[in-house]
């Protein structure tokens, strides 16, 4: 049920871990489905350049994380902040109909995190 | 492959698949024709319904052929209700319930039936002295399982269905996951009706039969010619019943041996989880359940991933979580055990079978062991533990 691709990412997870100073932080997650997730992303000069991610959920959950690190990696946060569910999905090569609504919330991770990262950069200004 | 997903569906046994060979072949007469063929076919089906009866304790002619656990319980069910409705409109069941009795008691609420769920305690265990309070002068019915599909749980069904007789209440057990691993008999587990399905013993899929005690009268789900009392009327699926017979016959031979050796695979198991992984917790009674289910929790991680991480390894098992199947939400069970969410989303069932291998057990501990820690280091739930 799960593509290769999906298999991919949840055996081999790119960019595992947490960013200790961290420019941005976004938690999203819905403990019924069974899934939480944190990103942590470091931006310099509206780059991103460091993002990781810790995850508790199902394949999905693991391997759209994963994807989502690796689609944002170097890309101007208001580029990164564009990156929707479907991307992500799509990155994979699909995921089970199941999954899309709830195992899919990567890039609202991404998100929640960029949009941390704008507060904080306002509060500074 | 280490297959421990036993209460999922278990091997086809070698024997019993020898012995449907001839009747997917030469022997295809329908069992309701008077040639040698036909008769050979009716010989056959009769053999199978008194190896059926015998490892339950029943007589043959109690014995009903069905496609499988669900058609029996929706037999046993609906059957009880639509006979006899103008008695009384009240069911009583449990929370734990597998989907083909729950679905066909909410099934019944939307024509008019009302349902009781008795909850289970922290074991799993439903009480008796619930279901004697629950009892009204309108209930018809009482389905409580005998032994749990997810946790492998033991209900008192003997006392149970004591209760139920004294006051002249129909009771139904499913006992689709009990049947062949522990010994069943339905004189002293006093039901009247009783499923059962032969994948689960390893036996061919869609075949089973429903136990009706001498007595019981039920109305009949399906219409047609004769077959099985009218009570199930078809063409008997003669390969497949004659496979459920033998696989019944090759239990009851091996009962005993089977039960000391996968008590034994399964409390090494348990043992090597819960002494070697930090905040390793089995769900359900230590003691009574089947002597083939291990059900587990580990904190912090979810179950579909590690059952993934298990298959790159080899090891076929089932998550205690249904977030793999059609319905996102945490496991009925083990919610009906008091868990959190997220705790009942990290759970595991291994269910073994008599292929498992005692060097089976500690490359599978050894193997979930390193599955948790790889997760439990993508965990942000696992970090927040430590942090504690």
């Amino acid at each position: 049920m799960y593509t290769d691709k999906v298999m991919d990412h949840f055996s081999n997870p790119r960019n595992v871990g947490d960013i200790p100073d961290a420019s941005g932080e976004g938690t999203v997650g819905n403990p019924t489905c069974g899934d939480l997730m944190t990103i942590y992303i470091k931006v310099k000069d509206d780059v991103i350049e460091d993002i990781k991610f810790k995850t508790f959920g199902c394949g999905a959950a693991i391997a759209t994380s994963s994807m989502v690190t690796e689609l944002a990696m170097g890309k101007n946060v208001d580029e990164a902040l564009k990156i929707t569910r479907n991307d992500v999905a799509d990155a994979l090569e699909g995921l089970p109909p199941v999954k899309m609504h709830c195992s899919n919330l990567a890039a609202d991770a991404l998100q929640a995190a960029i949009e941390d990262y704008k507060k904080k950069q306002a509060e500074k200004e | 492959m280490i297959y421990m997903d036993n209460s999922a569906t278990s091997h086809l046994d070698p024997e019993v698949l020898r012995e449907m060979e001839p009747f997917l072949k030469e022997e295809f007469g329908n069992a309701s024709t008077f040639y040698s063929l036909g008769r050979n076919a009716r010989k056959a089906l009769e053999i199978a319904r008194e190896n059926v009866a015998a490892l339950i304790g029943a007589s043959p002619q109690e014995i009903i052929f069905t496609s499988g656990g669900t058609e029996s319980d929706n037999m046993a069910i609906k059957g009880t209700a639509y006979k006899w409705k103008s008695k009384g409109k009240h069911i009583i069941t449990s929370v734990i319930e597998h989907p083909a009795v729950r679905e066909t008691c909410k099934y019944l609420e939307t024509q008019g039936f009302e349902v009781t769920y008795l909850p289970v305690y922290e074991e799993g265990i439903v009480s008796v002295s619930d279901v004697e309070a629950a009892i009204r002068d309108d209930t018809i019915l009482i389905t409580i399982m005998h032994a749990n599909n997810e946790i492998g749980t033991i209900q008192p069904i003997a006392e149970i269905g004591k209760i139920a007789r004294e006051k002249g209440i129909y009771f139904h057990s499913d006992a689709v996951q009990s049947v062949g691993k522990i010994p069943v008999d339905v004189i002293e587990l006093n039901v009247d009706l009783l499923s059962i399905s032969a994948h689960k013993l390893n036996g061919p899929k869609g075949i089973g039969a429903l136990y009706v005690r001498k007595g019981i009268i039920l109305e009949p789900l399906i219409h047609g010619g004769g077959h099985e009392r009218g009570i199930r009327p078809g063409t008997e699926n003669v390969p497949s019943i004659v496979g459920l017979g033998k696989a019944c016959s090759l239990a009851s031979t091996h009962m005993d041996e089977n039960i000391a050796y996968l008590t034994q695979l399964r409390d090494s198991l348990i043992n090597g989880i819960l002494e070697n992984i930090e905040e390793s917790y089995l769900n359900g009674d230590r003691n009574n359940r089947l002597p083939n289910n291990a059900h587990f929790r580990f904190t912090g991680i979810e179950g579909e991933s590690l059952v993934l991480h298990l298959d790159s390894k080899n090891i076929a098992a089932s998550t205690g979580s249904a977030c793999s199947s059609k319905n996102l939400e945490p496991s009925h069970v083990l919610m009906a055990l008091g868990l959190e969410e997220v705790a009942a989303h990290g759970s595991l069932r291994l269910t073994l079978g008599k292929e498992n291998k005692p060097e089976d057990i500690p490359y599978t501990i050894t193997s979930i062991k390193e599955a948790v820690e790889t997760l439990r280091k993508l965990s942000p739930l696992w970090c927040s533990a430590e942090n504690l």
